[in-house]
């Protein structure tokens, strides 16, 4: 018990296997998320996101490796670990018939030290809908109602399942503000996502995950500027013969236009690559719309890692 | 904590439109009606065989039907997930819905008793019995709900326990005496949860205080059992 309590990461999991019949749902899962950090485990639908998340909560037992959540097992000490998590869940939770604003103060007096829920429901906009019974909500009003049911308790470690999906701009925000404070205040935030503006925005970490298993882990950073590679980005008329751009660029730069009229170069970006292409939009009298200097987004990266085709 | 979460079942289950005909508006309906007009297939006990029947009836509604559907529906809603979520543990959960139902039927049991005395029932004493039978009636349909509401769907649930009810309040000994039924079927009707209980109920109310040890007996294998087979294949989602 010593420096190791103090510096032991807020979650923890090695080598997690979890297996539904035949089906490999999480296969050999490692990260580690410090104290007081966001951590985005972003995934393509079925690539193990929820089933890890729902190991750490202790809703499943793994079936090999070992999960810690501020030092306890899950499945082991959920008793003393359920007062100190916050959990969001990807759907429902609620009794149909009550009504909103009595559903968050009535899992607020679950907790010893809860947010006032008043709060909460002015932060949210759940003020309308907090008279309503949860089965007339829309889905918007669900999301940011099952969000403050997760934080409600004045959680040390909240777990987020996709928390603004299905979310207008205003509510997005909203969580994404009210996300971003409890990480100020000293709470560890992990969640779910496969939005990449999402895990941009506001992750310190983050994890892509694809069929059961981390692929990647970094900051934005490292994940997006590992290489020296960048991107220039511009729209324009369709159809400029780029074969001339080609020849001028080094042998290794990607010069493509796809979609029709948006042009990308990629390669090893330096001050004369950016002379060259807007030199070479000059001569043909091109204005180079949207002129885009930059690392790969995450997104490339994402879909680099994880592949362009359609998932089933 | 688990005050709380009796309270907010209390609340639900009383704005539950459906949940108040079944525990409430049946009970005291079947108690006026056939305490007012004499059915000859019922047996010739009047209101002291009545009311023992309509007391099981209330129990039977709130601890076995109205609990096996609520708790059905909790956990298709994803209600219990949630609630496992939660610093409330299972068994204080299970805690909290046995207080919840027990106060149903004691406003439940006072309805009727009021009603009863109205109708000129006047039990000789045998309160004390009353209640420990009643308790044990409570375990055994408690247990025998939950066992039904963890293990099929909800609205399997929801089908299954509205037709026990009405076969258990046609047969199960709580209107229609069993001497009324075949020999050959007697024994084994005498054995159902609802029969031990009221005419255990019978019995305490009954002028010869003596407790029904038989019935008693019968309600605690039905407890143990239901409530042991209900705790090893409960599902919480």
């Amino acid at each position: 018990m010593l420096v190791g309590t103090v510096m032991s990461p807020a979650v923890q999991i090695e080598n997690l296997i979890k297996r539904y019949g035949p089906r490999v749902a999480v296969d050999g899962f490692s990260l580690q998320v410090e104290t007081g950090s966001i951590f985005a485990i972003l995934g393509p639908n079925g690539a193990g996101k929820t089933t890890t998340v729902e190991c750490c909560e202790g809703f499943r037992k793994p079936d090999f490796g070992v999960v810690r959540v501020l030092g306890l097992n899950p499945t082991r000490d959920g008793h003393r670990l359920r007062p100190r998590i916050g959990v969001m869940l990807q759907s429902g939770g609620v009794y149909p018939a009550i009504r909103a604003e009595e559903m968050l103060r009535h899992v607020a007096k679950l907790h010893a030290h809860p947010i006032d829920p008043s709060l909460l429901i002015l932060r949210l906009a759940l003020a309308s809908a907090g008279k309503s019974a949860y089965r007339k909500l829309s889905g918007g009003e669900r999301q940011r109602l099952a969000f403050a049911l997760a934080i409600v308790g004045r959680p040390e470690l909240v777990f987020l399942d996709e928390p603004t999906a299905g979310l207008d701009p205003q509510g997005r925000l909203a969580v994404w503000d009210l996300i971003c404070e409890l990480r100020d205040a000293g709470v560890t935030v992990v969640l779910t996502t496969h939005s990449m503006d999402e895990a941009e925005r506001l992750a310190d970490r983050l994890a892509i995950v694809d069929h059961g298993r981390v692929v990647a882990t970094g900051t934005i950073r490292e994940l997006t500027g590992g290489s020296a590679s960048g991107s220039i980005t511009f729209d324009a008329l369709p159809n400029l013969e780029i074969d001339s751009l080609r020849s001028m660029l080094p042998s290794d730069f990607l010069v493509e236009e796809q979609p029709p009229g948006h042009y990308s170069i990629v390669g090893a970006l330096d001050p004369q690559v950016i002379a060259t292409v807007t030199a070479w939009c000059a001569a043909r009298d091109v204005m180079p719309h949207g002129l885009r200097v930059g690392h790969r987004t995450l997104e490339e990266v994402f879909l680099e890692i994880t592949g362009r085709g359609q998932r089933t | 904590m688990i005050l709380a979460q009796s309270w907010l079942e209390i609340r639900l289950a009383l704005r539950n439109g459906e949940q108040l005909v079944l525990t409430v508006v049946i009970p005291a309906l079947l108690l006026v009606l056939f305490g007012s007009i004499r059915v000859p297939a019922l047996g010739s006990g009047g209101i002291d065989f009545l009311v023992p029947g309509v007391m099981t009836v209330a129990v039977l509604s709130t601890a076995f039907t109205g609990q096996g559907i609520a708790t059905g529906f909790d956990r298709r809603s994803g209600v219990l997930k949630r609630l496992s979520a939660s610093p409330l543990s299972k068994s204080g959960l299970i805690v909290a819905k046995t207080l919840a139902v027990a106060c149903i039927e004691v406003m439940q049991l006072l309805l009727i008793s009021l009603i009863g005395r109205l109708m000129g029932w006047s039990p000789s004493g045998g309160i004390g019995s009353a209640i420990v039978l009643l308790a044990l009636g409570t375990a055994s349909f408690s247990g025998l709900g939950l066992l039904m509401a963890g293990t099929l769907r909800a609205e399997a649930t929801l089908a299954v326990a509205n037709l026990l009810f009405l076969l258990l309040l046609a047969g199960g000994g709580i209107f229609v005496p069993l001497t009324k039924f075949p020999a050959g079927v007697r024994p084994l009707l005498s054995l159902l949860p609802t029969a031990a209980l009221s005419d255990g109920l019978r019995q305490s109310f009954g002028t010869s205080h003596q407790f029904p040890l038989a019935a008693a007996v019968i309600l605690l294998g039905w407890a143990l059992v239901s409530i042991i087979c209900a705790a090893v294949t409960f599902r919480w989602e």
